[in-house]
C-alpha cells in the first residue's frame, strides 16, 4: 500500500469514527429512533423546481411548523398535516400536475407520448409514473404503487377523455401521498452490529440530500442507494463530495441559513409607512437576499471563515435597499452590485443588516429587547427566559418619566427585579445597536436626543452598532451555536444525550478548520452520528421489513 | 372597497341567471318550500335547523371599569360601558362571563399565550408554545361537522395565517385564510356548488380526484407497518384529513339543497377596482378586512359550506397600530402612561373601543342573515374570548368571554353570568354540551370542571 493511499485511509477511518474506542477519535453515538419528517415549505419548493423546473409556480398555504431548537426544519419531525392543510396541499398538487402535463411543458417532462391522446396508454403512464415518482418518493415505487398509480391515470383518461388529464390525475395522487410528503426513514439490520439496525440507504441518501442541497436525492445519488453501495465508506464520501462540489450546495445552505436567521418572518414584515416611508415589500424581500449573497459570498465562494459574516464589510446591493443604505445603486438592469461599506462606517457584518436590525424591531420603532433576545437566540444558541406573567408595569407608565430615548426608557428593566433577570441578557447588546433605526437605517438621535449607543455582550463592551459584529466574532458560542444547528438540521431533530461528546467533538474540529463551514459540512456527512438511529420502539420484533421499493 | 351585498335569490334573477348561461331545463328554487310552516325546521324531516358553531377571538382583552359594569350574582341585562357601548345592541342576542378564573397551578403564565389555550384547551400549558389538547372548535366540529363541504373554516383580519387559535396539538395547527380574497376564494371560489342554481350536475373531476383519494388510502396499512407508534399517530392524522377531503368531495357531488339564506357574496375588491383589498396591521385595514371576512363567514355558514369556524379579529399580541404612530396596541398596554383624570391608558382603550365595535360587526353579520323565522345568528352559537383580562398586568383570572347566539334554543341570552372565582372552563364545557358533545368532565388540573352554567340553559 503506498503511503498517500495509507494517509488517505487513515483519514477517512478517523473520519468514520472506527478509531473512536481509541480515546482520541471521534465520540461514539447512539442516535435516535428514526424520524418522519414532513416537508417544509422551502423543500417542497426546491423539489418541485428540480424536479419539473422553475417554471411550475405554485401557490397556496403551508400549515405552520413549530421552531424547534432553533429550526423549521426541526419542527416538521413533528409536524401532522390538518385537513385544511391537506386541502391545501391537495390544491397545490393538482395544480403542479396540470402544468407539468400541460401542452408547454408534457413534451419535456413526460418521456413518451400516447398512443391516442384521448385513451389511456398504460405503457407510456407506466413509464413516466416510475421515473417520476422514484424521484417523488425517494426510493423506486413497488410494483404495487406503480400499479396502483398507472390505474388512477387510466381509470381518470377514461373518465375525462384526455390522457394527459389521466396522468396529471395520478400525479396529483403522488404529490399528496405520505410517500411524498413525508421523508419515511427506514431501518434494517446492521450486519457489522449484531441485533442493531442502521439507516437503509434511501434513508441514508435522504439525509445527505436534504442536508447539503435542501431537496431530495438526484438520480445518481438513488441509484448508489438502490445498488446498496451507498453503505460502502468509499461510496459515501465519493457522493458527500460531489453533493459538495455542486452548485446546488449553494441552494441548499441558503435554505439553511434561511431557516437558522428565521427569515421566514420576513415575507410578513411590514413598516410603518409614514414613519419608514424608505420601507416597502421590495426592501424586505432584497434584504433577505442581500443576507444570504453576503453569507455564500463568505461562506463558499471565498470559503471563509464563518465568523467573518459577522464583521465583514462586504456585501450585495439592490435599488431598493440603496434607498436605505444611502448608497446609489446604479445598475441598469436592475439587479445587484457588490459593495463594501468605507472603513469607519457602522455597517460591519450581518447583524446590521436591514434583514436583521428591521426583522428584529416594531413596525414604527426600534426594540433594543427584540434584538438582543436575537442576538443570542439565533446567533449564539441561547436561551433568554420567557417574560413573567406578573410584571408591575407602573414604572412604565411613569408621567413623570422624561424619557426620550429607547435606554433611558428601559432603565426601568435593569431596576424591576421582575424584569432584570432577562433584561440584562437582552438589552445591552440590543442597546449598542441603536444606532440603526426600526427599519435599518442609521440614526445618532431618537426623538432629537443623541443616542448612547455603547453595548455590551458578554464582557465584550463596544461603543456603536459597528462594534456588534466584532463581539459576535470573538464569542466562542458563535461557532459552537452553527455546529449545533447545522448537525439538527442534518438530523431534523434535536441533539440527544449521547451526542454532545460528538457536538464538542464537532467543534473543535470546526476550530481546527478555521472555521470554514464547507469542511464543517464535510465532517458532519461523512461522520457515522449523522446516520446513526436506534431501533423504533414499535419494531422491535419487526425488523426484517421487506426492503423498500420491492413488494 | 365592495360591500358584500347579498343578492337575494328572485325568480326572475333565476331566469336571468340561467338563460345568460348554456343552461337549458330551469327548475325555479324549492327556496321556504324545504322548511316547515314555522320556518323552524326542515320539512322533510322535521329535524330542526341545524345549529353551527363558531368562535371569535380578539386580543388585548378589555380595559376593566370602562366595559361592562361588573354584577355580584347572575342576571338578566348586560350593562355595557363606553368600551363595549357597540354591543348593546346586540344585548338580547349575548351573554357575557364575568369572573372567572383561569388557574394554573403553579405554571407559569406565558404572557399572551397561557390564556387563550387554557381557556379554549382546558389545560394550562407547561412551555410557550405548547397546545396540550385540542381546542374545544375541533371537538364540536368532530360532532357536528360531518356532511358540511368543510370541517372547520378559519380565518384572521390580522393578515398573519398562523394567528389561529384553533389546533389539534401543539404540531397540528391549520393556517387560517388570511385575506378576504383567500378566504372567497376557498369557499365561493370555483368549487363552490350554488345551491340556488337550476340545474346541478356533479363534476365529473370531483369524481377523478376521489378516486385519486381512495388510492391514496390504500397505501395506509402498507405505511403504517413501517413506522414507530408515534409516527403511526400522525399517519393516522393524515389519513383522517383524506377522509374529511373525501366527505368534502361527497358533500359538492350531491345537489345541495335550495337555501334562501344562501347569497353569493361578490367577490372582494379595493373600492371597485380590480385589486385585492390592502393587507397589515394598521388598524383601518384590520377593521376593514374584518367587515368582509365577517360577512363572508356568516354567509359561508347559510349556505352550509361549514358548520365550525373560528374568526380571529387581532392576534394574542395585538399588533395592531395607526398610521405614522410608533406604538402598537401591545405597545400600548405596557407603555402608555395611564391618563390620570380618566383613569386608563386612552390609546389602549381607543384600539379596546375599536374591537368590540368590530365584535358588533361580526354579530350583525350573522343577526342580519334570515334563516327560518328567525336569524342565522338564533341557530349559532358563537364562543368569543380573549387571553387576558387587562393587558396592562397579563392578568388571566377574569378573563372576558361572550357567547352569541341562542343556538337554536337551547341557550336564553341577554344573561351576565358571574363566575364568582370558578374555573373559565365552565364556560367552554356548557358551550360543548350545548353543541351536543358528549362530555361531561372538561379540563385538567385545577381547570378541571364538570359544571354546566345551567342558568344559560333553556
Amino acid at each position: 500500500m503506498s503511503r498517500v493511499r495509507g494517509v488517505a485511509l487513515l483519514a477517512l477511518a478517523l473520519s468514520f469514527g472506527i478509531l473512536a474506542a481509541c480515546g482520541g477519535g471521534t465520540p461514539a453515538t447512539r442516535g435516535a429512533e428514526p424520524g418522519m419528517r414532513l416537508l417544509t415549505e422551502p423543500q417542497y419548493r426546491r423539489i418541485i423546481a428540480d424536479i419539473f423546473g422553475e417554471q411550475i409556480t405554485i401557490g397556496g398555504t403551508f400549515d405552520p411548523l413549530v421552531r424547534t431548537n432553533g429550526l423549521l426544519t426541526v419542527g416538521s419531525s413533528d409536524a401532522h398535516i390538518t385537513p385544511a392543510g391537506l386541502e391545501q396541499l391537495d390544491r397545490m398538487a393538482r395544480s403542479i400536475a396540470a402544468q407539468v402535463t400541460s401542452e408547454e411543458n408534457r413534451d419535456f417532462l413526460i418521456p413518451c407520448a400516447p398512443a391516442d391522446a384521448l385513451s389511456p396508454d398504460p405503457q407510456c403512464a407506466r413509464l413516466f409514473f416510475r421515473d417520476t415518482g422514484r424521484l417523488l418518493y425517494r426510493r423506486p415505487l413497488s410494483k404495487d404503487e406503480l400499479d396502483a398509480a398507472v390505474a388512477v391515470a387510466d381509470a381518470a383518461t377514461t373518465e375525462l377523455g384526455s390522457f394527459h388529464e389521466g396522468l396529471a390525475a395520478g400525479l396529483a395522487g403522488m404529490l399528496i401521498s405520505p410517500s411524498f410528503l413525508f421523508v419515511i426513514e427506514e431501518v434494517e439490520p446492521d450486519p457489522d452490529r449484531e441485533g442493531a439496525v442502521r439507516l437503509d440507504a434511501y434513508a441514508k441518501a435522504a439525509r445527505l440530500s436534504f442536508f447539503l442541497w435542501g431537496t431530495s436525492p438526484d438520480d445518481e445519488l438513488l441509484r448508489v442507494a438502490e445498488s446498496g453501495e451507498l453503505h460502502a465508506p468509499r461510496m459515501m464520501k465519493k457522493q458527500v463530495d460531489r453533493l459538495l462540489d455542486s452548485p446546488r450546495l449553494e441552494q441548499g445552505l441558503r435554505l439553511f441559513f434561511d431557516d437558522m436567521l428565521n427569515f421566514e418572518n420576513i415575507a410578513r414584515l411590514e413598516k410603518d409607512a409614514i414613519i419608514y416611508p424608505a420601507f416597502s415589500t421590495a426592501v424586505a424581500n432584497d434584504a433577505r437576499e442581500q443576507t444570504l449573497r453576503t453569507m455564500m459570498d463568505v461562506v463558499l465562494r471565498q470559503d471563509g471563515d464563518y465568523r467573518d459574516v459577522f464583521t465583514t464589510r462586504k456585501t450585495f446591493l439592490s435599488g431598493p435597499l440603496g434607498r436605505i443604505y444611502r448608497v446609489p445603486v446604479s445598475r441598469p438592469d436592475g439587479g445587484w452590485m457588490e459593495y463594501e461599506f468605507p472603513e469607519g462606517d457602522p455597517r460591519v457584518g450581518i447583524a446590521t443588516h436591514i434583514s436583521f436590525t428591521a426583522l428584529h424591531s416594531h413596525a414604527g420603532r426600534s426594540s433594543p429587547t427584540l434584538r438582543g433576545k436575537a442576538i443570542r437566540e439565533i446567533l449564539l444558541c441561547q436561551r433568554v427566559p420567557d417574560p413573567p406573567g406578573t410584571v408591575d408595569f407602573s414604572k412604565f407608565n411613569d408621567p413623570q418619566s422624561p424619557a426620550h430615548t429607547a435606554r433611558e426608557r428601559l432603565t426601568v428593566h435593569s431596576i424591576e427585579p421582575a424584569c432584570a433577570g432577562c433584561h440584562k441578557l437582552t438589552d445591552p447588546v440590543g442597546l449598542g445597536m441603536e444606532h440603526i433605526d426600526g427599519a435599518g437605517q442609521l440614526r445618532t438621535s431618537e426623538e432629537g436626543y443623541p443616542i448612547d449607543a455603547t453595548g455590551e455582550l458578554d464582557g465584550f463592551n463596544f461603543k456603536d452598532v459597528a462594534g456588534i459584529g466584532p463581539a459576535l466574532r470573538e464569542n466562542p458560542a458563535a461557532p459552537a451555536c452553527l455546529v449545533n444547528r447545522l448537525y439538527s438540521y442534518a438530523t431534523a431533530r434535536t441533539p440527544v444525550r449521547n451526542e454532545r461528546k460528538y457536538l464538542k467533538h464537532l467543534e473543535h474540529r470546526f476550530e481546527d478548520e478555521g472555521f470554514k463551514v464547507r469542511a464543517l459540512l464535510r465532517e458532519i456527512a461523512l461522520g457515522e452520528a449523522m446516520y446513526a438511529v436506534k431501533q423504533p420502539a414499535a419494531q422491535t420484533a419487526a425488523v426484517n421489513v421487506s426492503p423498500r421499493g420491492k413488494s | 372597497m365592495s360591500i358584500l351585498l347579498p343578492r337575494p335569490v328572485t325568480r326572475r334573477s333565476v331566469l336571468r341567471g340561467a338563460l345568460g348561461g348554456a343552461t337549458v331545463g330551469i327548475s325555479l328554487p324549492f327556496l321556504d318550500a324545504f322548511l316547515n310552516e314555522n320556518g323552524t325546521a326542515l320539512a322533510g324531516t322535521g329535524a330542526p335547523l341545524p345549529v353551527r358553531f363558531g368562535t371569535w377571538y380578539w386580543g388585548l382583552g378589555h380595559t376593566p371599569g370602562h366595559a361592562i359594569v361588573p354584577k355580584t350574582r347572575t342576571a338578566s341585562g348586560i350593562e355595557f360601558l363606553t368600551e363595549c357601548l357597540p354591543l348593546k345592541r346586540h344585548e338580547k342576542r349575548l351573554n357575557f362571563f364575568g369572573g372567572f378564573n383561569m388557574p394554573l397551578d403553579g405554571r407559569s403564565n406565558y404572557t399572551h399565550f397561557s390564556g387563550w389555550v387554557a381557556s379554549r384547551t382546558g389545560s394550562a400549558p407547561s412551555t410557550n408554545s405548547e397546545i396540550p389538547a385540542p381546542t374545544l372548535d375541533l371537538l364540536v366540529a368532530d360532532h357536528i361537522a360531518r356532511g358540511a363541504r368543510f370541517q372547520t373554516l378559519d380565518a384572521t383580519a390580522c393578515g398573519i395565517a398562523r394567528e389561529n387559535y384553533s389546533a389539534r396539538s401543539t404540531n397540528s395547527r391549520a393556517a387560517a385564510e388570511a385575506s378576504p380574497e383567500k378566504l372567497y376564494s376557498r369557499v365561493f371560489g370555483v368549487e363552490f356548488a350554488d345551491p340556488n342554481k337550476a340545474d346541478f350536475k356533479p363534476d365529473t373531476r370531483m369524481m377523478v380526484r376521489r378516486s385519486v383519494l381512495s388510492a391514496v388510502t390504500d397505501e395506509r396499512k402498507a405505511l403504517l407497518r413501517r413506522v414507530g407508534t408515534a409516527d403511526q399517530q400522525r399517519l393516522d392524522e393524515y389519513f383522517t384529513s383524506i377522509r374529511q377531503l373525501e366527505g368534502q368531495l361527497e358533500a359538492q357531488l350531491r345537489k345541495p339543497e335550495p337555501n334562501q339564506s344562501c347569497a353569493i357574496p361578490s367577490a372582494p375588491r379595493r373600492d371597485g377596482a380590480e385589486q385585492d383589498m390592502p393587507q397589515g396591521l394598521e388598524v383601518d385595514t384590520v377593521v376593514a378586512n374584518h367587515k368582509v371576512m365577517s360577512q363572508m363567514m356568516a354567509m359561508a355558514v347559510a349556505c352550509n359550506q361549514t358548520k365550525v369556524f373560528n374568526m380571529v379579529f387581532s392576534d394574542n399580541f395585538s399588533h395592531m397600530r395607526r398610521p405614522g404612530q410608533t406604538y402598537t396596541h401591545h405597545l400600548l398596554t405596557h407603555e402608555e402612561t395611564p391618563d390620570k383624570v380618566l383613569g386608563y391608558q386612552p390609546v389602549a382603550f381607543w384600539f379596546n373601543c375599536r374591537t368590540m365595535d368590530a365584535f358588533a360587526t361580526f354579530i350583525d353579520a350573522f343577526a342580519n342573515i334570515r334563516e327560518g323565522d328567525g336569524s342565522l345568528l338564533d341557530n349559532m352559537l358563537i364562543f368569543a374570548a380573549t387571553e387576558t383580562n387587562y393587558a396592562r398586568v397579563h392578568s388571566v383570572d377574569g378573563v372576558p368571554v361572550f357567547t352569541a347566539g341562542n343556538a337554536g334554543g337551547r341557550i336564553k341570552t341577554g344573561l351576565h353570568v358571574v363566575g364568582n372565582g370558578d374555573p373559565i372552563t365552565r364556560v367552554g364545557l356548557t358551550a360543548m354540551q350545548v353543541m351536543g358533545v358528549p362530555i361531561d368532565t372538561w379540563g385538567t388540573r385545577s381547570l378541571q370542571t364538570s359544571k354546566t352554567i345551567t342558568e344559560i340553559l333553556v
